[in-house]
């Protein structure tokens, strides 16, 4: 918590004058009973209508005055907790980008959202709150104590008995309310997951006439639910009665010891009714401080989650470490090319990939085949450096890619990912991200390569169509010829097609291959897919198996020398279709 | 707050119905508790007045004022924690109902539903909702109930000792109100600003934060931090407005009462010189104010929280109120048919504007092979949804050995029907209660039977636990083909006539496909069986195949013919063979 409190350092003056100016206010407030003792002390007794009118008067300018504080107070308190709110959500934010997919996948993203709104939501609350109350509240527990005993001293014992009472009571119920709220809080993630799985799974648990017993499924869980939070009402519940009672008990043994003060006079009547009231405050003041408990609890929880994602080390390559400009490109080397590179995720993890050696010239199709996890993704994302090899080199154009400054390497890439992500904006805006100024007529030229013309121009708004979030408002296959559009708008030197053609028929996937080799006759294509139809006329096939390269040739030399890829194509093509 | 606001609020209070014998007894808590409070402060100024001065305290009086504080004061604890538990357990309980309510509603809902809305949308409905709704009730009912009790009653008292001071606090309490009031009508706005505002970063932040690769592939980061970044600037500078007058709320209504206390001292204190009332009025008269503005103050808080609880009970009666879909026919025991099914000049769409089906007609014998291709996006799950009758035709019958479906209980045609999708859909459990999905009934023996059956049985006897394996999260613990070879086995124990394969081996690599598709063939042996695919190779054996394109049926036939017919299926038979370059 307290490491967050660096992004407080801009704020220092709104953290020290805010309290002051409520501490100020605090004395105003604690003021105005004691002055209403000598309204009734002197004025009253003394029938002195003067006295009581300027003491009135006075009395309403410390109210005015003490708002006056106050709004001060608050203004700063504002300024200093958004701002530190926005400071904190700029760095997360910043810092989530560094990390690599990998580590996100580790958070998840919800929870990564959840950290950036919520949780630095409930920490600008907390600082808010620490410069508005956390001055304030004791300052009124002790400061009418004090003035309290200023008043009478025997009296105010009875004060400093109450304390330990209420703190045992505020103890007793937020202890253990926590403790019942947080199996509330798993209740409610479990009643959730219930209806998440009754939601995806609807097709299912009708076609097994299940309705029945999954309605009794959930109503165990709900029951269950509502039974803890009836536990939590119960012990919820007892704070406000129990706190009230003991003040009125105090109250209460305050008239009755004081009445023999009274009788031996060594005590007037104002001071009893002042004495009611700063009982009154401190027990306000304690009702504020159990609710300050609660957000400073929720607070540390929150600190702890966003500093998790702080002090996620990325795995990820620095940005700038490439070699200065200069033109030390051997020309006639391979493009490409791959030397006993090892990779694995994590340092004590196994190899996702061993001992890959592979040389790739420049304009060839490359297509990538194998079963799921063999590697095949790994490999396409180490080109671009995703990750950095683990053993080995890669070389592009003779550099190796460390040499070489990130945003150029990625530059010559344009990738298109197996999930088909498009962002909220225009479908113009989307293609643009690969080249911010490219022509409409070079536009409309890649939306043909990529088979996305048919659909786009039905479109009543065409280019200008806005996507929803997530890409919401397009099919599967629509959205995959859209992000093929969009890395083509980048005229890139190496284009990766890592599976993303699987939600088009055969015909539009053949398509918009043949396109691309047409109108892209420099651009290195890596074409990755579980088809064998698709990657068969490629000019180098790899072959991945668990992580090893087991081929690499053309479609008939692995028929005869690859078991695994002789597999693969004959369970899905004609023996004479394999063999063709 | 606008009339359907407080339609929605109306229909929440009628649950409170439910619960009459909780609320008749939060309602007396409420009266007893509050009559309580406001006695207190009466019997303060009596001691305070017997306590005349120095020798001539009245001990007796005191002594005994104070034996009945003490009752009374015990008595509003007790029934303030009596008002709190009762309407605690009413709007728990309210929860609950609501929840079981859309739970079973959401079961009697057509599958649209289901595809035409979000399912973190529903599940929200389900918990912030409903939870949204439960708070409002808690505050506004215990507010209300102390509120409205003690408003007439410290009147009653105030009116009782000094008419005219009385007028003073109404007066005051008015300010209060109308401050809060004033102040939360101007921060609302403000408030809602900073939300969209907080919406559109949570937006962005999501799309940003899911599409990182995108983003790090694209070397976009800079900008998307500046895009980020400019929506936070937004955030802070609505943010201080909106915290900023939304804290005001305390200091101002603090403000109102402090004078109303300097008012109503220095009125007490003339009025006492005058000789009207005593010093221990104005005490009791102090603490009457402060009772009757906190309902006041009360109210701001109130009314932000019934509105937000008006917003969710809009949500969750929308649910409620949905059409629901008819099943009136209603047979006792469960026919098995053979497994004749008939399309009768079918004709279905999703919406009016565009047609999908049109007059399609069909017979398939028992026992045989259809199989359904056909471009993405060209209808082809539609079929299966009419067959399950998910959906509803528009014109035309679907029969079924010559009985018509829509004459039949959903369950029992369902029953006859055994599905393979895509998605996989396994629920958290274990490996039997899995398989057992459809006859939970069924013995270990048949179990494992129908796992052979299915070539799962070699991998289940491989996990740790066997068949007792706990699937959590899906079955995120399993791989893909292992989760198929699952619902295969869960298919296989409830031996039904027809079957249903819906691109059931696409999110599976083929060398996987190879093992599950023997699974597949046994099981489709002597079945009727639709059968929609991908890959054209898994579907070059069925006795009929339907090519659809555009949600039109455009040809039929087996794989000889159609490819004689050189039309569509052919051309996509083709397609796979394409030669490059």
């Amino acid at each position: 918590m307290f490491k967050l409190a660096v992004f407080l350092k801009a704020y220092k003056k709104e953290c020290i004058v805010g309290p002051i100016f409520k501490l100020f206010e605090a004395i105003l407030e604690l003021m105005l009973p004691t002055m209403m003792v000598f309204v009734i002390n002197n004025g009253v007794a003394k029938h002195d209508l003067i006295y009581v009118l300027h003491m009135g008067e006075w009395m309403l300018g410390m109210a005015v005055l003490g708002f006056c504080c106050s709004m001060v107070c608050q203004y700063f308190a504002a300024r200093a907790s958004q701002g530190f709110g926005t400071t904190l959500r700029n760095t997360v934010f910043n810092h989530i980008q560094s990390l690599s997919n990998a580590e996100i996948d580790g958070f998840g993203t919800a929870s990564l959202i959840n950290r950036i709104t919520n949780d630095i939501n409930q920490l600008q609350l907390a600082v808010a709150m620490m410069i508005r109350l956390v001055v304030r509240t004791p300052f009124i527990c002790i400061g009418a104590i004090v003035m309290s005993m200023l008043l009478d001293l025997r009296l105010s014992l009875l004060l400093w008995g109450a304390a330990p009472i209420f703190a045992a009571i505020l103890y007793y119920v937020v202890k253990k309310s926590s403790v019942l709220y947080s199996s509330y809080q798993k209740k409610l993630d479990r009643t959730a997951s219930v209806i998440r799985e009754n939601l995806a799974g609807v097709r299912v648990i009708r076609a097994f006439s299940n309705v029945k017993r999954e309605k009794k499924r959930f109503y165990k869980t709900n029951d269950d639910l509502m039974d803890n939070a009836l536990s939590i009402g119960k012990v919820s519940a007892l704070l406000n009665p129990l706190t009230t009672f003991v003040m009125n008990m105090v109250i209460i043994l305050i008239l009755w010891i004081g009445s023999y003060h009274i009788d031996t006079g060594n005590l007037a009547k104002g001071e009893i009714i002042a004495f009611a009231n700063y009982v009154t405050q401190i027990l306000l003041a304690l009702i504020v401080i159990s609710n300050l408990v609660v957000i400073f609890t929720k607070a540390f929880a929150s600190s702890k989650r966003v500093c998790q994602v702080l002090d996620a080390v990325s795995s990820l390559p620095k940005t700038d470490n490439g070699l200065p400009e200069k033109d030390s490109i051997i020309k006639n080397c391979d493009f490409i090319e791959i030397k006993n590179m090892f990779f694995k995720y994590s340092s004590t993890g196994d190899m996702a990939l061993s001992n890959i050696n592979v040389t790739i010239k420049c304009g060839e199709t490359v297509g990538i085949i194998g079963s799921t996890g063999s590697g095949k993704s790994t490999f396409v994302n180490l080109l671009p450096r995703f990750y950095d090899v683990s053993e080995g080199q890669i070389f592009i154009e003779g550099r190796d890619v460390r040499k070489w400054p990130l945003y150029k390497l990625r530059k010559k890439f344009g990738i298109v990912p197996q999930k088909a992500v498009l962002f909220t904006g225009t479908i113009e805006d989307n293609l643009r991200w690969g080249n911010e100024n490219i022509t409409d007529e070079k536009l409309s030229e890649i939306i043909r390569t990529a088979q996305a013309a048919e659909f786009i121009d039905e479109l009543p708004l065409g280019l200008k169509t806005m996507v929803e979030r997530g890409g919401m408002n397009f099919s599967g296959g629509q959205k995959q010829r859209l992000t093929i559009a969009r890395a083509l708008a980048g005229n890139p030197e190496i284009l990766i097609l890592d599976d993303s053609t699987s939600a088009l028929d055969f015909a539009t996937d053949a398509a918009v291959r043949s396109e691309i080799r047409k109108n892209y006759q420099n651009t290195t294509v890596f074409i990755v897919s579980q088809r064998a139809s698709s990657i068969k006329y490629a000019d180098k096939i790899l072959v991945f198996d668990d992580g090893t390269l087991t081929g690499c040739g053309k479609h008939a030399e692995l028929m005869q020398q690859c078991p695994v890829y002789r597999e693969i194509c004959l369970s899905q093509l004609s023996s004479e279709e394999a063999y063709a | 707050m606008n009339r359907l606001n407080s339609v929605a609020i109306k229909r929440c209070v009628a649950y409170v119905g439910y619960y009459k014998k909780y609320f008749l007894f939060s309602l007396l808590s409420a009266v007893i508790s509050v009559i309580a409070s406001l006695l207190g402060p009466l019997y303060i100024g009596r001691a305070i007045d017997a306590m005349v001065g120095t020798g001539t305290v009245e001990f007796s009086i005191v002594f005994s004022i104070l034996k009945l504080l003490l009752i009374i004061y015990f008595l509003n604890s007790f029934f303030t924690w009596t008002l709190t538990y009762f309407t605690n357990a009413i709007s728990y309980r309210t929860a609950n109902r609501l929840r079981h309510q859309i739970f079973s509603k959401i079961n009697r809902l057509p599958i649209s539903f289901y595809d035409k809305n979000s399912h973190g949308d529903i599940v929200s409905r389900f918990v912030n909702d409903v939870d949204a709704v439960s708070d409002g009730m808690v505050q506004g009912m215990a507010n209300m109930l102390t509120g409205i009790v003690t408003i007439f009653g410290a009147v009653g008292f105030m009116v009782y000792i000094s008419p005219k001071m009385t007028i003073v606090v109404v007066f005051s309490a008015m300010g209060t109100y109308f401050m809060a009031r004033f102040i939360t009508k101007k921060t609302q706005s403000l408030f809602k600003e900073q939300a969209r505002y907080l919406g559109l970063l949570n937006g962005y932040a999501e799309e940003a934060i899911a599409g990182q690769y995108i983003i790090k592939a694209f070397v976009y980061e800079k900008k998307s931090l500046d895009k980020f970044a400019k929506l936070n600037q937004h955030l802070y500078e609505k943010g201080v407005r909106a915290q900023f007058f939304g804290s005001l709320t305390n200091p101002s209504t603090r403000l109102v009462n402090n004078i109303t206390y300097t008012i109503i001292g220095v009125i007490g204190s003339v009025l006492a010189i005058i000789g009207q009332i005593t010093v221990g009025d104005i005490a009791s008269f102090l603490i009457y104010s402060s009772l009757f503005a906190k309902p006041f103050n009360d109210i701001t808080a109130v009314f932000t929280q019934l509105q937000s609880a008006a917003a969710s009970a809009k949500r969750i009666f929308y649910i409620l109120d949905l059409h629901e879909e008819e099943d009136r026919a209603y047979s006792k025991s469960m026919r098995i048919f053979n497994g004749q099914v008939t399309f009768d000049h079918v004709s279905f769409s999703y919406n009016v504007k565009q047609p999908l089906i049109n007059d399609f007609n069909l017979n398939v014998s028992p026992g045989k092979r259809i199989a359904i291709v056909g471009h993405t996006g060209a209808g082809k799950t539609t079929l299966v949804n009419l067959l399950m009758r998910f959906y509803e035709l528009n014109k035309g019958r679907i029969l079924i050995d010559n009985v018509d479906i829509t004459t039949m209980p959903r369950d029992e045609l369902r029953h006859n029907f055994g599905m393979v999708l895509q998605d996989t859909w396994l629920f958290t459990g274990t490996i039997r209660e899995n398989i057992a999905y459809g006859m939970p009934d069924a013995d270990n023996k048949r179990i494992i039977e129908a796992a052979k059956a299915s070539d799962a049985h070699s991998f289940i006897r491989r996990l740790p636990n066997g068949y007792s394996t706990f699937i959590t999260d899906a079955g995120a613990n399993l791989s893909q083909g292992q989760k198929q070879l699952l619902t295969i086995a869960r298919i296989m124990l409830i031996d039904p006539p027809m079957l249903i394969l819906d691109e059931a081996t696409s999110n599976i690599d083929t060398r996987t496909e190879l093992r599950i598709q023997k699974a597949f063939v046994k099981m489709m042996r002597g079945r009727t069986s639709f059968v929609i695919a991908h890959r054209l190779s898994t579907i070059r054996e069925a006795d009929e195949i339907i090519v659809m394109d555009k949600g039109h049926i455009v040809e039929c036939g087996t794989h000889d013919e159609l490819l004689n017919m050189n039309g569509k299926y052919s051309q996509l038979y083709y397609s796979q063979f394409v030669q490059q370059n």
